[in-house]
């Protein structure tokens, strides 16, 4: 009896070493401008190829701004870097999607959009959240530079097998309650170490009721938790999902990958190192007031006291001090300054229909300086073919181009110091979003809310 | 990339008491941007270590002359958030070759023993009585012995022994990385790739 888990992984272990890490086979590739570099310099200096450019993809992300793209890069050492992974690209044979490419966009965004993302592969890229990716019944993770450059030189990575974790969630979530609320309310339960060396399935109604997008965001926020990454059962919403897309299979080898997705399912009986339950209904719209993702609570609460924790209290309240924020606050009605939608947490179509049925009607706050990030291209396209831009710019909204953007501020959207940022994105640690910034991780909706009103808002009072 | 063989490091310690210190503060998103890794030691705590005018934050350890060594001891939760090896870069350029924590995230312990600096994990009570000898003494010595698996308190001789997995031990003794093991397998990887179904 196998785990999800156990399936996937043991069908790519080339070489088990006694008392050390297996040797896993990797599937999927994905590479962006800021941890490859200095992978590629290692190759060139063994002289040694890419392995498989076939199954390795470059996108520019992280570190390219998200207006006037179609102009050369300003900051010279960005755009030494977005050359570097140009050159790299080409120098290897591997297909790379660069600024103003048509299917650009933020690496975990673009994976699923065209089918490189698939069930029971192995995906892996410099990026923690790549765990996103998870959501289709993938092995995902975040590797650091040197693992780039052992996955560019053999395809493979080496690594201790992970324990499992089953997290499930079942029961009706109320109005206003998202798939980003889900996932900031199990970090808040678990803290920001809770999963450290598992590897999470998420189960229970909850998740199979989930849209992909909305399975893309809990698997995404599984690092925050410090899982190695989370996954999701693929079903029938994930084949549909998967099918026809540029690098999905077709023909023989759909039919050959199709057999393989059918057995992708936790067997009925086999056991999780650790199982944890939550029900959807204690689950509240989420906001974050501290430095790290577990620092979250239901938006209609107050701030915790220092004396009420498990230790940490220092730590507890340097974060406060960071913040400007002090026990016993309730965060409803707090000011302020800065929205930023998007990310490969909620960067997605779904999120921008969310953030734009808050603001239908109502005006953008003077006091707000909004970002509006698509993830990529894609999203873009379907922002506009929906109908939604005309809304959001009745409502006093701009798009911008895809990117990274604000979620970690590498480019030139960085929120000031000392200002206040409620974020979509998946990080609120000290300067996350610009030097001395302040955020506040929290929904789409609640996003919306605090753009329309110039502070903390619960959005539910704002929905029919 | 190869570096130096560890074995033993006799030193005095850095002490930075902070829970969950995450790699944005370790090395902020906006050094990330270089091809090459050079320079990163400056760069280790930036946004800790001095003001917006670049001058020095006092009150920073790593600007008290009276905590140096190559043994950087902090809190629990060490490392967390992104994947950046560049942190674990950071540690090393600036002369660090050991973290000592009661608690490492994954992704950073495993950066750092493919880039040389050993992640020693310690109980939480011996991660205090480092803590209270250099409180007496700022050069208080701690001994991490790699072949043994121990670190030792050198003033007071107590002492805890640590894991770390047997492969890599062997390559940090050694100085090898993961990549001259895998090229050695390079058929056996070849032979897999063929029958894989995706
Ligand atoms: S949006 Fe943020 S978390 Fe996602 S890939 Fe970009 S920088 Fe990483």
């Amino acid at each position: 009896m196998k785990t999800l888990f156990d399936k996937v992984w043991d069908s790519h272990v080339v070489r088990k070493i006694e008392n050390g890490p297996d040797v896993l086979f990797i599937d999927r590739h994905m590479v962006h401008e800021v941890t490859s570099p200095v992978a590629f310099l290692g190759i060139k200096s063994r002289n040694i190829g890419v392995k498989h450019p076939e199954k390795t993809f470059a996108t520019a992300d992280h570190n390219t701004p998200t207006i006037n793209q179609h102009l050369p890069v300003e900051d010279p050492l960005s755009a030494k870097q977005l050359k570097a992974l140009e050159e790299n690209s080409n120098n290897y044979g591997i297909s790379y999607w660069g600024l103003g490419h048509e299917k650009n966009g933020i690496v975990h965004v673009v994976g699923p959009e065209y089918g490189i993302t698939q069930p029971g592969a192995t995906i892996v890229c410099g990026d923690s959240h790549t765990s996103t990716h998870g959501a289709f019944g993938a092995i995902a993770f975040g590797i650091g530079t040197s693992e780039v450059e052992m996955v560019l030189a053999t395809q493979c990575i080496m690594q201790p097998k992970a324990k499992s974790m089953r997290i499930n969630v079942n029961g009706n979530l109320s109005k206003g309650v998202t798939p980003k609320d889900v996932a900031l309310y199990v970090i808040s339960q678990l803290t920001t170490s809770g999963a450290t060396g598992y590897f999470i399935e998420y189960a229970g109604n909850v998740f199979t009721d989930m849209s992909m997008e909305g399975r893309m965001t809990v698997c995404n926020l599984s690092i925050e938790m410090g899982a190695r990454g989370g996954m999701i059962a693929p079903d029938e919403k994930t084949i549909a999902f998967v099918k026809g897309r540029e690098f999905t299979p077709t023909g023989a080898a759909w039919d050959k990958a199709k057999a393989y997705w059918d057995t992708l399912y936790t067997d009925e009986g086999a056991t999780f190192d650790k199982e944890l339950t939550f029900n959807g209904a204690d689950i509240e719209p989420m906001i974050t007031y501290g430095t790290n993702p577990g620092m979250g609570m239901g938006i209609g609460k107050d701030i915790p006291n220092a004396e009420n924790l498990e230790g940490g209290v220092a730590t507890y309240k340097k974060s406060l001090q960071y913040m400007a924020f002090n026990e016993g606050d309730t965060m409803i009605g707090k000011p302020i300054d800065f929205v930023f939608l998007g990310s490969c947490t909620n960067g997605r179509i779904e999120d921008f229909r969310a953030f734009t049925e808050i603001v239908k009607g109502r005006k953008k706050a003077s006091n707000v300086t909004a970002w509006l990030v698509p993830g990529s291209h894609q999203v873009e396209t379907a922002i506009k073919e929906e109908g939604l831009l005309d809304i959001l710019t009745e409502a006093g909204f701009e798009l911008r181009e895809p990117g990274c953007s604000a979620c970690l501020a590498m480019n030139d959207d960085k929120v000031p110091a000392g200002k206040y940022a409620v974020s979509t994105s998946n990080r609120n640690f000290e300067g996350r979003q610009g030097p001395g910034s302040r955020t506040l991780l929290a929904s789409p909706l609640v996003a919306a809310a605090a753009a329309v009103t110039g502070k903390v808002t619960d959005p539910r009072e704002l929905m029919n | 990339m190869a570096y130096d063989k560890f074995n033993i490091i006799k030193s005095s310690i850095v002490p930075l008491p902070i829970e969950n210190v995450d790699t944005d503060q370790i090395i902020p998103a906006r050094f990330l941007k270089a091809t090459e890794r050079k320079g990163f030691g400056d760069n280790l705590f930036r946004d800790w270590r001095y003001n917006t005018d670049n001058s020095p934050k006092e009150d920073f350890v790593l600007n008290q002359d009276k905590y140096t060594g190559k043994i950087l001891v902090g809190g629990k939760n060490f490392g967390s958030g992104s994947s950046r090896e560049h942190a674990a870069w950071a540690v090393y350029d600036y002369g660090f070759r050991c973290v000592v924590s009661s608690f490492f995230a994954d992704i950073f312990r495993n950066n750092c023993l493919n880039v040389g600096v050993l992640p020693v994990q310690v109980s939480a009570d011996f991660l205090e009585k480092i803590y209270a000898e250099t409180e007496k003494d700022p050069k208080a010595e701690v001994e991490v012995n790699l072949q043994e698996q121990s670190i030792t308190i050198v003033g007071t001789g107590e002492k805890e022994s640590f894991d770390i997995n047997v492969y890599k031990k062997e390559n940090m003794l050694n100085g090898f990385d993961d990549i001259d093991y895998l090229l050695n397998m390079k058929e056996e990887i070849t032979a897999f790739a063929e029958n894989t179904p995706l």
